[in-house]
């Protein structure tokens, strides 16, 4: 019995891990052939014509990044500070957590109508602004957990001390336990924006893709994950090509920004700690 | 006697009186002569008068703070009322009716969710079907029989499924997935087990159960590390115990381990069936788009997601919007529902850990 629950298991893994090596290897054996300068400074071409790239996707998932990391990774970053430094055992504080991790797991396209609602209809028109908006939704809760979570790794004697010397409480919370923690936040903060990076429903109606450049902030803007949801879903073979090779870009901005969290997560744990 | 505290020269043994004390020049103390001693303040007392305590920015910091994190309160509040007021024309239309009605014909005027609210449940169902399983064997594999070395290696791989964005997965789907479906796993599932009537019908590659499986693919990393967290939190002296009345692994393991752990993994699941409810790209591109109930798992199918994502940006007239926004109200409420019960259940187990976020 012990074999057979050993071998399942291991089968299991290996179940788990075959699509992934399969998605990575499609990945690279149709997007890498497509990958050129064209593809980087371009934007698409006409139906049928050679030589067109995904630059004002790529541009303007960035620009919608940045609004969304403006708009949440302060708001969230504040919301954790509380939940670690001042809330500790209140009630408030609890029901806020707990809304945070519920808020996690509100499924994005939602997220795309209540921007949608609140941005878009009033405005009349779509706008990045309102693609930075439904994205700042999706990082305020996960950036709020982690940096709680961060925070509450700092010793309590550095804190402790500071406040001994004389360093007025908001003073203690800037340049002690936010300097400490910083490492595990900034990774926080880079998963969420790893996680958003990707995420195509609440762009559908907000910023609702661009096919040319557009730098207005007002202004429907192409987003990455956008353009690979449309090009997929085409029947033309050369977007299809541009849809794998996309694809890949924004797999491997997202596996970096993973990797990256793991390695500064454990430096960062380490530091906290000692 | 003198004492050996400090005072001053006057008078050894009687401490100094505020009285005794020149005010300062910045005070502008008023001086009492009767009583004599109460508006003098020293000049220590008027430095610290004038210098405050800080309280102003340690409170006006702690403001900021609270008021940031009652956003989140806020977000869900924004979020819950816009949802509800742009979907008052359909509510108020449709009532109940709405969630039963097999027919949805917007061009008519009819709006019944109930093939929406069938797609969502059965490929959700099916998903966890498939995931649950393969999601234990890998959570056992990695506690309990996996060797050191290869642990963080292959933990990191089923890591790195969760942190692929939903479109790649539907790209990935459409291109590999259905005619794999089509031409290899399709006539495959129909020669040994078409007797059991789910599989009749034609089967072009896209439909539910493609759909399931990506969606299996989807939910698994998070049901694996969950469960893997938690029954990481049994304590080790339960092993222990049941190892030493003489067990085999698989009996400790399933003694010792998944049968302490069985509420937060319980809750792992809902966890997964709440991101598999509410997951929409991946699903979209693979289940075919057809508002229709079938029985057989070839047919496509639509969820509530999909039917957002496709026809929102197209919807004429505000009846149309309204029962959009609605089905997106259901959405919400149904995720966070499971998403609360399975919070509380994994919370229940693993004390005072913070959950772990996604």
């Amino acid at each position: 019995m012990n074999y057979v629950v050993g071998s399942l298991s291991v089968l299991a893994t290996i179940l788990v891990l075959a699509p992934l090596a399969a998605i990575l290897f499609y990945l690279v054996y149709k997007g890498a052939s497509s990958l050129n300068l064209a593809f980087f400074t371009r934007i698409p071409a006409p139906v049928g014509e050679e030589g067109g790239g995904m630059a004002n996707s790529i541009v303007g998932s960035g620009i919608i990044l940045v609004l969304a990391s403006l708009m949440g990774i302060p708001v969230g970053i504040a919301a954790g500070v509380y939940l670690a430094e001042f809330g500790r055992g209140k009630v408030l504080a609890n029901a806020i957590r707990f809304t945070a991790d519920v808020l996690n797991g509100v499924p994005s396209i939602v997220m795309g109508i209540a921007g949608f609602s609140l941005v878009v209809m009033p405005q009349k028109h779509y706008s990045a602004l309102a693609g930075g908006v439904a994205l700042a939704f999706m990082m305020v809760p996960t950036i709020t957990r982690t940096t709680e979570e961060m925070l509450a790794t700092v010793p309590h004697a550095i804190r402790e001390a500071a406040l001994g010397l004389g360093v007025p409480k908001w003073r203690t919370i800037i340049s002690v336990s936010l300097r400490t923690a910083s490492p595990g936040i900034i990774t926080g903060c880079m998963l969420a924006f790893a996680r958003v990076a990707g995420e195509t429903a609440p762009l559908l109606f907000t910023a609702f893709g661009n096919q040319f450049w557009n730098f207005n902030l007002n202004q429907p803007i192409a987003a990455l994950p956008l353009q690979i949801y449309v090009y997929a879903l085409s029947p033309y073979d050369e977007w299809h090509r541009l849809a794998w090779a996309a694809s890949l870009v924004l797999i491997a901005l997202i596996m970096v920004s993973v990797t990256l969290v793991r390695i500064f997560a454990n430096r960062g744990v380490l530091k906290g700690g000692s | 006697m003198p004492s050996s505290r400090m005072t001053t020269e006057n008078e050894p043994g009687r401490p100094v009186h505020v009285s005794d004390l020149r005010p300062g020049d910045k005070s502008g103390a008023t001086t009492d002569t009767a009583s004599g001693n109460s508006a003098q303040l020293s000049p220590i007392r008027a430095y610290l008068n004038q210098r405050g305590n800080g309280g102003f920015a340690d409170n006006s910091f702690a403001g900021v703070v609270l008021v940031c994190a009652l956003s989140t309160f806020a977000i869900v509040g924004l979020i819950f009322s816009v949802l509800v007021l742009r979907s008052h024309l359909s509510l108020v239309q449709f009532g109940w009716k709405f969630f039963i009605g097999q027919n949805w014909d917007p061009v008519f005027g009819q709006f019944g969710a109930l093939p929406f609210i069938y797609g969502t449940l059965l490929s959700s169902f099916l998903a966890l079907l498939i995931a649950v399983p393969l999601a234990l064997g890998v959570a056992i594999f990695l506690t309990e029989l996996c060797p050191q070395p290869l642990r963080a290696p292959i933990s990191f791989l089923t890591e790195l499924l969760a942190a692929i964005p939903s479109v790649v997965y539907g790209l990935w789907g459409v291109f590999v997935l259905v005619p794999l479906m089509r031409d290899v796993l399709g006539p495959f599932l129909l020669k040994f087990f078409g007797w059991t009537g789910l599989f009749d019908g034609p089967n072009f590659g896209v439909g539910m159960l493609t759909a399931s499986i990506i969606l299996a693919i989807m939910v698994l990393p998070i049901i694996s590390s969950l469960t893997r967290d938690i029954m990481k939190s049994v304590p080790n002296s339960q092993r222990e115990g049941v190892l030493a009345l003489g067990a085999t692994r698989w009996e400790m393991i399933r003694i010792g381990v998944l049968r302490n752990s069985r509420i937060g993994i319980a809750g792992a699941v809902m966890l997964g069936l709440g991101r598999a409810l509410g997951e929409t790209m991946a699903v979209t591109m693979v289940i075919g788009n057809h508002p229709a109930i079938s029985k057989s798992l070839f047919a496509p199918g639509y969820t509530l997601a999909s039917v957002i994502a496709n026809e929102f940006a197209e919807a004429t007239g505000n009846l149309y919007y309204s029962a959009l926004f609605e089905i997106g109200l259901a959405l919400f409420l149904v995720t966070i529902v499971v998403n609360a019960i399975a919070r509380l259940m994994v919370w229940a187990v693993t004390r005072g850990t913070p959950a772990r976020v996604g």
